[in-house]
């Protein structure tokens, strides 16, 4: 019988039914970081329990980490604390940890993929919303609570309801300007910020079958910001690609194995699915949100909509029919586990290059991991964004969440290519939020007002 | 910010939760995320002690008028909410501060898949019933806070005053919360050896 990705993989991992009707689903990759870990492992110590599979979870920092002054210990002691506490929960059980001072740390979400931990068949989890970007790779990926890492750190499994499943088709091409982000805001625009509960969303079609797995990641990452707890690409020659050679990819013969097992947990051509919505590739602008949610937002040459939700517009002192276009800016932030990777930082470089920010702006580019940042520095990426008048930042979420000191101050508005503007987001009760592209926020921060990029990329080289 | 002065509950003790019982505290609006539940500056600690006096706390502090600072549902039990309550964030420290503040059951129109998870985890069963029935609910409170309200988790029944309504709840849900299974780390570390099959049968623990 013909199957989804999903329920290959759901099969593959289940125990078995608990006497609650909820499925025991084995977890293949457990990833923590500093914040929303140490409670689950002082729960297990005060139990006396052990981790069950302690090479089957992984760890970094990230949340809470410095950006700037990062010699320990940090000046910001809670971030001093938090850090120590991971780095002696993972010595205690057992767990690989990337300290801020390995060069592989960074994101959770960017360094599971960078290293070729996050591979196509597995389930995976983390005590993080957005661990839906691992999706992007054919994993199953789920965002979970403290309790739950505790239940995974314990047993290496989850109770779980399974998830109907609904296809997206993102038909047709992207035209210039126009990135997976724009993509990815289109469908919560037009499915809703609940449009997706109690679903996996499958992304495919032309569109995403040309992305690269950077750019799928993108997609994958926002899915829970539609109400989709998990959001996933069936893997394919891109995927297996990306893999090759990573240090925690299979290498000789078991990668050609591991291709072949990865190939046959693609979704089959005629699976069913709960659910089928279609999106025009050609038809997508570059996308700015106006309000409090990731799913008001509209094209760059559109209008705010005339029945706009009023507490969103009264927090974002915007009027309904007006243009987002042309709103002035205070910060601009690229980064984040949505827009922090290499192909990010090298779009929003094409913009920037040769060009300055604009007098008023505080503009921040943070890489998602030191292994970018590398990367980024070998190609001569940071002296183009220093040159522009931009601040090159150490590896972390850094302003998308405002837990360490990168922080909006009063009613700041923050042009950000993270995922949620939420009120109070950036880390100031008043301040707001401006999603969209790493290009659209290059161009935004040159420009000290909301631009359409495409404007800006007239005649520059890919 | 001084912290809410509202009683600080006690976790719910291991086993069935079959109905519950309290006053309710309504809250409006759509799309309420766990940024707002709970900023993410109070995540700065190794530990979930104290959450309970900053929930809401920008919202608090915007509105003095919010019903987290409103005396009159000082000990309630039931919070009544709209829809997509607890999106965003899968911070737990969200529910742990619902929790410690005396929370005990959500009743509302919609609900996060991982808030209502993690809500469950600790004891939380969240309900959800037509917008109709919330807002006659919310209502209700609003005009008369002390009226009792009564949730009975296996029907799904809710009563208060005038009002009986039927709200749903994910039946594996409903189950764990009757049988008193809804903290399941027993439960998943019972009959470890069929973890262990599952594991040696996955090619990818098993160098493919």
């Amino acid at each position: 019988m013909a199957e989804t990705l999903f329920h290959k993989v759901w099969n593959r991992h289940a125990v078995r039914t608990l006497s609650s009707g909820q499925t025991q689903l084995f977890v293949g990759l457990h990833l923590v970081h500093e914040v929303t870990s140490p409670q689950a492992f002082d729960m297990l110590r005060q139990l006396g329990w052990r981790v069950a599979y302690p090479n089957r979870t992984f760890a970094t920092v990230d949340h809470i980490v410095p950006t700037l002054a990062r010699r320990r210990p940090f000046l910001d002691l809670m971030a001093e604390e938090m850090t120590t506490a991971l780095e002696r929960n993972c010595q205690e059980f057992g767990i690989q940890l990337w300290a801020p001072e390995s060069r592989e740390q960074g994101i959770v979400h960017i360094i599971g993929p960078e290293l070729g931990l996050t591979q196509p068949g597995m389930t995976i989890a983390c005590g993080d919303s957005h661990t839906s970007t691992h999706g992007a790779f054919g994993a199953i990926a789920f965002g979970i609570g403290t309790s739950q890492v505790r239940d995974v750190l314990a047993s290496q499994c989850l109770a779980l309801d399974p998830l109907k499943v609904r296809r997206i088709d993102v038909n047709g091409r992207l035209s210039e300007g126009v990135y997976a982000k724009d993509v990815i805001l289109t469908i919560i625009r037009q499915l809703g910020v609940h449009g997706g509960v109690g679903y996996a969303y499958e992304y495919g079609g032309g569109a995403i079958d040309r992305m690269t797995v950077e750019e799928r990641m993108t997609i994958c990452n926002m899915s829970i910001e539609g109400g989709a707890r998990a959001g996933y690409v069936n893997p394919d020659e891109t995927t297996f690609a990306f893999l090759r050679g990573r240090p925690f990819a299979p290498s000789g013969e078991s990668f050609e194995r591991a291709v072949t097992w990865w190939r046959s947990m693609a979704s089959d051509r005629n699976a069913p699915y709960d659910d089928r919505v279609a999106i025009d590739a050609g038809s997508i602008e570059p996308t700015v949100t106006w309000g409090i949610n990731p799913g008001q937002s509209v094209g760059i040459s559109e209008r705010i909509p005339a029945d706009g939700d009023e507490e969103a517009l009264a927090f974002m002192g915007f009027a309904a029919n007006a243009h987002v276009r042309g709103t002035r800016i205070d910060v601009a932030f690229i980064g984040s586990c949505t827009n922090g990777r290499l192909s990010d930082l090298e779009e929003a470089a094409r913009v920037a290059r040769g060009h300055h920010v604009a007098p008023h702006v505080k503009a921040l580019v943070v890489p998602g991991s030191q292994g970018i940042s590398r990367a980024a520095e070998a190609r001569g990426l940071h002296q183009v964004f220093i040159d522009a008048g931009f601040e090159w930042r150490g590896a972390g979420c850094s302003m998308c969440l405002a837990m360490n000191t990168d922080r909006l101050e009063g009613r700041e508005i923050c042009a950000s290519s993270s995922n949620r503007n939420f009120k109070g987001r950036q880390g100031s009760p008043t301040g707001r939020t401006l999603l969209m592209s790493p290009a659209m926020v290059a161009a935004a921060a040159i420009a000290g007002e909301v631009v359409d990029v495409r404007t800006m990329l007239e005649g520059v080289p890919a | 910010m001084s912290g809410t002065n509202r009683q600080i509950g006690i976790a719910p003790p291991a086993g069935p939760i079959l109905t519950v019982s309290g006053r309710g505290l309504p809250l409006h609006g759509g799309d309420i995320d766990t940024d707002r539940i709970m900023p993410a500056r109070f995540l700065r600690s190794v530990s979930f002690e104290g959450l309970e006096r900053h929930l809401f706390e920008d919202d608090r502090i915007a509105d003095g008028r919010h019903p987290f600072n409103d005396e009159r549902y000082h000990g309630a039990t039931i919070l009544i909410v709209n829809t997509n309550f607890g999106c965003g964030s899968s911070r737990e420290h969200a529910p742990q501060g619902l929790a410690r503040s005396g929370i005990r059951a959500i009743v509302g129109e919609s609900f996060s898949e991982i808030f209502q998870g993690n809500a469950a985890v600790l004891g939380i069963p969240c309900l959800a019933a037509d917008h109709q029935w919330i807002d006659r609910l919310q209502t209700l409170v609003e005009q008369t806070p002390n009226v009792a309200i009564d949730v009975h988790v296996q029907s799904g029944i809710v009563t208060a005053g005038p009002l009986r309504f039927v709200a749903a709840i994910p039946p594996a849900l409903r189950d764990a919360f009757v049988s008193g299974q809804w903290n399941p780390t027993a439960m998943l570390l019972d009959r470890f050896d069929e973890v262990r099959t599952v594991a040696d049968r996955l090619p990818y623990l098993n160098q493919f």
